[in-house]
């Protein structure tokens, strides 16, 4: 195979970070070459570059055996260069045709474009109406919409920033058998993810960063998933251990909860039914946008429901606000870190003191007890090894894995007795991740009833007593998770949401 | 009371002149908060062109050079926010309310010496044969060349926004900067150009009140135009049509209620005077009143910083 880029030497460096330091490997067409790393481990930073979203200090990249410089995005695309984000740069109140025409260099009229848009998504299987507002599309269809931008560009190179994130296990083979067409027909893809199971049965050589160095380069269908997971982190992954505990009596029954959701754009939840017991942990899969933030905020009391559908131990809670329901042990942790979870500008003492002040005792007559606060703190800080200077640090100076840390511990530390939370892992390195699913597990094990909302199937099935998937608002009823098949999960949450397999002529 | 004296073509012909400074404030402001602007300086930015109009109509006594030095004036005094707002990233809101203080306290300033002043007129379009038809040349044939030109950018910024690539890319950046930028957009320079668009709306309308509607200079004399023109736009849901017809229903019935008070309605005067703005906020609150529609026309990155932090 012919090389297609090569990198050598690239170097960028941010005020206090050097997010890429002396960075060199090569793609060859056709080759589906994974990124491998943790989060900060500069993966972003580095096909930004290849993208031309940021300017290298140092090293060069070469391109069909010619030097390549994208001085924008723009020139990136005009050279064959095309690119899937994580966080989908959607226009969600524009249609799909909108959309795709605002990724093209010279977009053709509109009736054609839509034309265009029907027949390649026919020819690799991602069935999509151009006339449809994005913002009423699962997160499985915007993403189609992302790669079909690229593919009616023609690209050489397509750079996946973690695609399988918010897919269902099915939607996620169908999306490989596209990108194995994409590689046969000679596109290179430089596929970025921390799912190794995914990279295994995908690409063909892998590039391994840690601290924006290149540690290590293999071919990942020889390796074990541990094997990789140990160069990622550079040391023995702990995984989370469970004692089999027998659940207690019924905690939490949710019967019939129907909530209006309160965005444009969001899930209304209807009818969903379930109930946790003491010592259990229920697991809730499903795509983004499911109802999930929804769900929580139901259940934190941010969104009132009926009071008869929440029930805590027989008394119909349904109606209360946030703070009544922590007085009776109901605590929640939203997925939104910054802005939901935590006030970010506003110091670790302080944001402790916005959950934590009616169940710690932190105020008195309405004045705050700082000493107590900064105690309680600091008590978070310590039981959950949050790496900070000290509590008087803005929330937003904390990574995301720290940050998530002190935002579960805050909550576990106040002895919930039904614990509700959303993403507890999402954008966490392994090492906390990890650290994070001890203290739930521990949670259950001492007695309470917590409920675990994730997009992360495999977080769930490691977990989890019980497991459920919403589904448009609707959550199916759960079943046991020791023995559930990726395939019955997938179907629980929803199946491929009507993709068809692509006609694969290759 | 005499409601006879009340002659409803001369209505209809005066409700269009008494819009026109409303409708071209409004229009610059949609496009302006289209590309995720937020600029509450409407009123400074009126007043500003209001009087750099009318001075520089005076000096020169040509109309013509007055509207454009209006809209060239306006249009700098915007740049003062697109700099601040857009380059040195101050809070949208603040800095527009301080841009209308402003422009408040520099017509005022620049207007000294041209206080009952009498503009040079502004010609009436002659459209020939139009003007002779029988009630419509009346009504709608015989009026100047601003009345057109603000009908006319009803029409170009609604096609603009709906069928030009321009359009996409303005609503694009509105809508989500973060992947307009992502996809290699110029978010900032496209949020400077939509906001001098939107000052020299402002500035034409302004200058429209203080040469045509009223015609002289006084201090204050928007008197909270350009609030209306805002308001208009927020209730408008963001359409061109819809803010057309905001602005002349508010038209129509501010001349409306001043026939009134000349024929003697036994009403107080206070409660004619505040019904143009009663009226036109409750008609366009039951039209948007579909909260998902309205929702969904709304620039979802209106009024937030952008700061291309990669």
């Amino acid at each position: 195979m012919t090389t297609l880029l090569t990198i050598e030497g690239l170097t960028k460096a941010y005020p206090g970070v050097v997010a890429n330091s002396d960075v060199s490997f090569a793609i060859a067409e056709g080759e589906v070459h994974a990124l491998l790393g943790e989060n900060g481990a500069g993966k972003s930073t580095l096909v930004k570059m290849i993208y031309g979203l940021v300017k290298p200090d140092s090293g060069r990249m070469i391109l069909h055996g010619h030097p390549y410089e994208p001085a924008e995005p723009r020139a990136a695309r005009a050279a064959g260069v095309a690119m899937v984000f994580q966080h989908f740069s959607l226009f969600d109140a524009l249609n799909v045709a909108e959309n795709i025409s605002l990724g093209m260099e010279s977009p053709p009229p509109r009736r054609q474009l839509a034309a265009r848009i029907r027949e390649v998504s026919d020819a690799y299987g991602l069935p999509l109406d151009p006339d449809r507002t994005v913002g009423e599309l699962s997160a499985g269809e915007r993403q189609r919409v992302e790669i079909i931008r690229c593919l009616l560009q023609d690209p050489k190179l397509l750079i996946m920033d973690e695609p399988t994130s918010v897919l269902t296990p099915q939607e996620v083979e169908i999306l490989f058998r596209t990108l194995r067409k994409l590689s046969s027909e000679g596109t290179a893809i430089l596929y970025i993810s921390h799912k190794l199971e995914e990279i295994r049965t995908l690409c063909d050589s892998a590039t391994i960063l840690r601290r924006g160095k290149v540690v290590d380069s293999c071919n990942p269908r020889e390796k074990s998933a541990a094997e990789l997971a140990e160069l990622m982190v550079g040391s023995k992954l702990q995984t989370p251990s469970r004692p089999g505990a027998t659940p207690g009596e019924i905690v939490l029954d949710v019967a019939g909860l129907s909530v209006r959701s309160a965005s444009a754009f969001g899930t209304s939840l209807r009818d969903v039914t379930f109930t946790v017991r003491a010592g259990e942990i229920l697991g809730i899969g499903g795509v983004a946008g499911n109802g999930q933030d929804e769900l929580l905020a139901a259940l934190s009391g941010e969104a009132q429901a009926r009071a008869g559908s929440i029930r805590l131990r027989g008394t119909p809670i349904g109606a209360l606000g946030p703070n009544q329901r922590r007085r009776i042990a109901i605590l929640a942790a939203p997925e939104e870190r910054l802005g939901h979870a935590a006030a970010p500008d506003m110091s670790l003492t302080e944001n402790a003191l916005l959950t934590g002040a009616i169940r710690e005792g932190l105020t008195t007559r309405g004045f705050l007890k700082w000493p107590a606060a900064r105690a309680f703190a600091e008590r978070v800080i310590t039981a959950f090894d949050v790496r900070t200077p000290g509590p008087a640090n803005a929330a937003r100076s904390l990574s995301g894995g720290n940050l998530q840390k002190f935002v579960i511990g805050r909550e576990v530390l106040q002895r919930p007795e039904v614990l509700v939370v959303n993403q507890p892992t999402w954008g966490v390195d392994a090492a906390a991740a990890a650290a994070i699913r001890q203290a739930l597990l521990d949670l259950a094990e001492n007695g309470a009833a917590v409920v675990v909302i994730s997009q992360d199937l495999d977080e769930l099935m490691e977990i989890s007593d019980r497991f459920a998937a919403l589904n448009e608002g609707r959550l199916s009823p759960p079943r046991p998770a020791r023995g559930l098949t990726m395939e019955e999960i997938g179907l629980m949450m929803g199946g491929a949401h009507d993709m068809e397999t692509p006609h694969v002529d290759a | 009371m005499d409601l006879s004296t009340i002659n409803p073509l001369v209505l209809i012909a005066s409700l269009m002149v008494a819009a026109t400074p409303i409708l071209l404030a409004a229009l610059g402001e949609l496009v302006v908060e289209k590309a995720g602007v937020l600029n509450l300086g409407v009123e400074g930015m009126m007043i500003t062109g209001a009087i750099c109009g009318f001075a520089i109509a005076v000096e020169t006594q040509s109309p013509a050079l007055g509207f454009l030095a209006a809209m060239a004036g306006a249009a700098l005094l915007s740049l003062i926010f697109g700099v601040l707002t857009q380059i040195l990233l101050a809070n949208q809101v603040a800095t527009g309310l301080a841009l209308t203080l402003f422009g408040l306290g520099l017509s005022a300033l620049l207007g000294q010496g041209y206080n009952g002043l009498k503009p040079p007129p502004t010609g009436k379009l002659d459209l020939g044969p139009l003007g002779d038809v029988p009630v419509l040349g009346k009504v709608l044939f015989s009026h100047d060349m601003i009345v057109y030109v603000s009908l006319a950018l009803v029409v170009a910024v609604w096609a603009m926004l709906r069928y030009t690539r321009l359009g996409l890319i303005l609503r694009a950046v509105g809508e989500n900067h973060d992947a307009a930028h992502a996809l290699g957009y110029k978010v900032v320079r496209i949020r400077l150009a939509a906001i001098t668009f939107g000052g020299a709306c402002a500035g034409l309308g302004g200058a429209y009140l203080s040469l045509v509607r009223v015609p002289q200079w006084t201090d204050g004399m928007t008197a909270g135009a350009g609030w209306i023109a805002l308001a208009i736009v927020v209730f408008a849901s963001w359409k061109p049509g819809r803010a057309l017809l905001g602005a002349y229903l508010f038209g129509g019935v501010t001349v409306l209620q001043l026939n009134l008070q000349a024929a003697g309605l036994a009403v107080p005067v206070q409660y004619l005077s505040m019904s143009p703005y009663l009226i036109t906020i409750l008609v366009l609150v039951i039209m948007s009143a579909d909260r998902g529609r309205a929702a969904l026309s709304a620039p979802a990155c209106l009024g937030r910083v952008f700061h291309a932090s990669s």
